[in-house]
């Protein structure tokens, strides 16, 4: 284990080779390059539309008229409105488009913020051991028991009480996502701490009379955090999820400030009672494309890093580079 | 600074999602007692953890009337329920209650925040009973053939699949049942738990269980219970996908892992039928997992809940929940998150149990 870890850090390969998802990308073959490829697309999609909403969108999230006058209300796709208007008179295409802005601007905070500290926690927790660790231990778990989307309902009662304007719903429902996602992250880094605290190479750093800050932060920390891209996205798309599940029950962003696709849905719900689909469909297809995507793209980072799961190329040989 | 590390104090023990006690050798009556007392720390963290933050944005009572009412009303009526005094009196108060069962009074329509629990819980219950049975229907015998049909196109379909269910929320998956089974094809019933007349008849029953369907064939009333089970499919479907994902892959790689064992290999030798190997020498020992992580979904499901009952109109504690959020009664939400965590985690307890007497090297 230690062995290999050493010398995957101090392998002379080209560093573009050794970045996460490119040394996965050489690492596949057959079926899961194929699905580790159509996650990385979905994904792609998914921050261009984010990034270019702005350019791509032919109205405004809560615009409801333009030169010639109102919006129709619940019109069918087609002509001016691509994917149809809502019972507000917003334009479905334009507003699926931004959302996909507001859910990376989510994503993005919650899951940094979530590694900052759980990682923090994780490896202070792990090394030093003690009391703290065992409170911290207890804590984590009783939080990772409980249904995350209720406590993330709980957390943005607490912060904002409910609804909010763009930069605040954003920072509600990143943080609400950020304390439920903090546990997981500190059980994994923690785990990971722990075991790497026996190791020779920790030791030898002692002797030679690193501080311990220096070898947490230097030295196990390295090792400990490469599972990490693994968790980001599987991370991001639970991020999503329950940005969308608030949104839905009405404890997101309003609707004037900024497009989220869980309000969106929840206002389809009685359009779809009188077979109204597209008010629907949209919105949430963006949301199981985008999860669907980042999804994968972690499925597959998992499967290759498992080296009983990867599957081979037939007739070449792989060099003895299993990082489990 | 102590280098060693001590075995028993990893965490790394998938099996218990709670931190297992550290003593080795334990027997089983040992391991269910302090199985059972770790259940009250958690309870308690929440309990704790919910009431401060929830509090940490005012008293409940301005919450829900602020605007509606003078600031004269409001202080007497803050007074009246003992809001005002300090935050760690009231803490204690509520721990106090809450030992009792007694959660307060909701705000918004003046019940006992237990009896809307119990009145409603049934219907949660039945949701959850439900869709579990649908996700185990569809998760298990699917896991099965992926697990046997490896890195093949039909594992690599139903591997997708495994995936799209997580990746749609269930009120986008309620919403496309609702659209294709309810209003274009005209087949199911698109909301509530019952037919007007079935859940007239229902509720009128002398002492009912809360459980349609269970009091439906108790009175032996078949129109209703058709009805019942009408209503109850696409919810249900809807909850149950959400979870048969993860019972498919779950399932899927623990035969993987079993099934590349030498007693498989051993069984196939001595002329035990393929068949037989899959579904009774991998499957068997590859169900530990899949029970403990039963356990971790019931706060999955629970959370999926609160979504399928709004998308649903059906009228649990999730659909009750997004009311009472909705309306700003906090001291109903905080009741019914409460309850949600004491079942997740005598559940937890219960799945823990389960695995210990299955099998013996999981007590510690």
């Amino acid at each position: 284990m230690g062995a290999t870890t050493v010398t995957a850090l101090g392998a002379k390969k080209p560093l573009w080779t050794r970045l996460p998802i490119i040394s996965h990308y050489r690492m596949s073959a057959g079926l899961q390059r194929g699905m580790l490829v159509a996650g990385l697309v979905l994904s792609v999609v998914f921050v261009l539309a984010a990034a270019l909403a702005p350019v791509l969108a032919p109205f405004g999230f809560a615009q409801i008229s333009d030169a010639d006058g109102q919006f129709p209300t619940q019109a069918a796709p087609g002509g001016k409105f691509i994917w149809g208007t809502t019972v507000g008179g917003f334009d479905v295409f334009s507003r699926t488009l931004w959302g996909a802005q507001t859910a990376l601007l989510v994503i993005i905070i919650a899951v940094i913020a979530s590694i900052f500290l759980g990682v923090f926690l994780g490896l202070v927790s792990g090394y030093l051991g003690g009391w703290l660790d065992r409170i911290l231990v207890v804590l984590a778990d009783a939080i990772y028991a409980f249904p995350s989307l209720l406590l993330a309902i709980v957390m943005s009662i607490v912060i904002t009480g409910g609804q909010s304007d763009l930069w605040g719903g954003i920072l509600a429902a990143a943080i609400s996502i950020t304390v439920v996602f903090i546990p997981q992250y500190f059980r994994v880094i923690r785990a990971e701490t722990v075991r790497l605290k026996a190791e020779p190479f920790v030791e030898s750093a002692k002797v030679v009379g690193a501080s311990t800050w220096r070898i947490m932060f230097k030295h196990v920390f390295r090792n400990a955090t490469r599972t990490l891209p693994l968790i980001f996205t599987l991370n991001a798309s639970e991020a999503l999820l329950t940005l969308a599940g608030l949104g839905f029950l009405g404890f997101g962003i309003e609707p004037t400030k900024a497009a989220e696709w869980g309000y969106d849905l929840n206002r389809a719900l009685s359009d779809a009672t009188s077979g109204i689909w597209w008010t629907g469909v949209f919105p949430g297809a963006a949301i199981v494309l985008t999860v669907l995507g980042l999804t994968l793209v972690g499925e597959s980072m998992n499967d290759l890093a498992d080296p009983r799961l990867r599957m081979r190329r037939k007739s070449r040989r792989r060099g003895g580079k299993a990082t489990a | 600074m102590v280098i060693t590390t001590e075995p028993a104090d990893e965490p790394s023990a998938p099996l218990s999602p709670i931190t297992a006690p550290t003593k080795a050798g334990g027997s089983f009556a040992r391991y269910l007692v302090t199985r059972f007392l770790l259940i009250f720390p958690t309870i308690f963290i929440l309990v704790t953890l919910v009431f401060f933050l929830m509090r940490v944005t005012g008293d409940p009572i301005t919450a829900a009337l602020g605007g509606r009412l003078t600031p004269d009303q409001l202080a007497e009526r803050i007074a009246a329920a003992g809001y005002d005094r300090p935050v760690l009196v009231q803490y204690l108060e509520y721990l106090g209650q809450v030992f009792t069962g007694n959660f307060g009074r909701t705000l918004s329509d003046n019940r006992a925040v237990s009896e809307v629990l119990t009145t409603y819980g049934s219907a949660t219950a039945e949701l959850a009973f439900n869709s579990l049975v649908i996700a185990l229907l569809i998760g298990i015998p699917f896991g099965l053939v992926s697990a046997k049909l490896r890195d093949r196109w039909p594992d690599a379909i139903l591997r997708v699949f495994a995936i799209l269910c997580y990746a749609t929320p269930v009120f986008f998956a309620g919403l496309l049942l609702k659209l294709i089974f309810g209003v274009w094809l005209g087949w199911l019933p698109i909301a509530g738990r019952a037919g007007i007349n079935a859940e007239l008849a229902l509720t009128s029953l002398q002492n009912p269980s809360g459980i349609f369907l269970l009091d439906a064939l108790r009175s032996g009333n078949m129109a209703a219970a058709s009805d019942v089970i009408e209503h109850a499919v696409l919810p249900a479907v809807a909850l149950g996908l959400l979870t048969a994902g993860v019972f498919l892959r779950l399932v899927r790689t623990n035969v993987i892992g079993t099934l590349g064992r030498d007693y498989v290999e051993a069984g196939r030798s001595r002329g035990v039928s393929e068949y037989r190997l899959l579904t009774k020498h991998a499957y068997r020992p590859a169900l530990i997992p899949i029970i403990t992580v039963m356990g971790l979904q019931i706060a999955l499901l629970l959370g999926g809940a609160v979504l399928t009952e709004t998308t649903f109109e059906w009228k649990g504690l999730g659909f009750m929940l997004a009311q009472y959020l909705t309306a700003r009664d906090f001291v109903a939400v905080q009741g019914i998150v409460v309850l949600l965590a004491v079942i997740v985690a005598v559940t937890n307890f219960i799945v823990d149990i389960i695995a210990a007497l299955i099998d013996p090297r999981v007590r510690f």
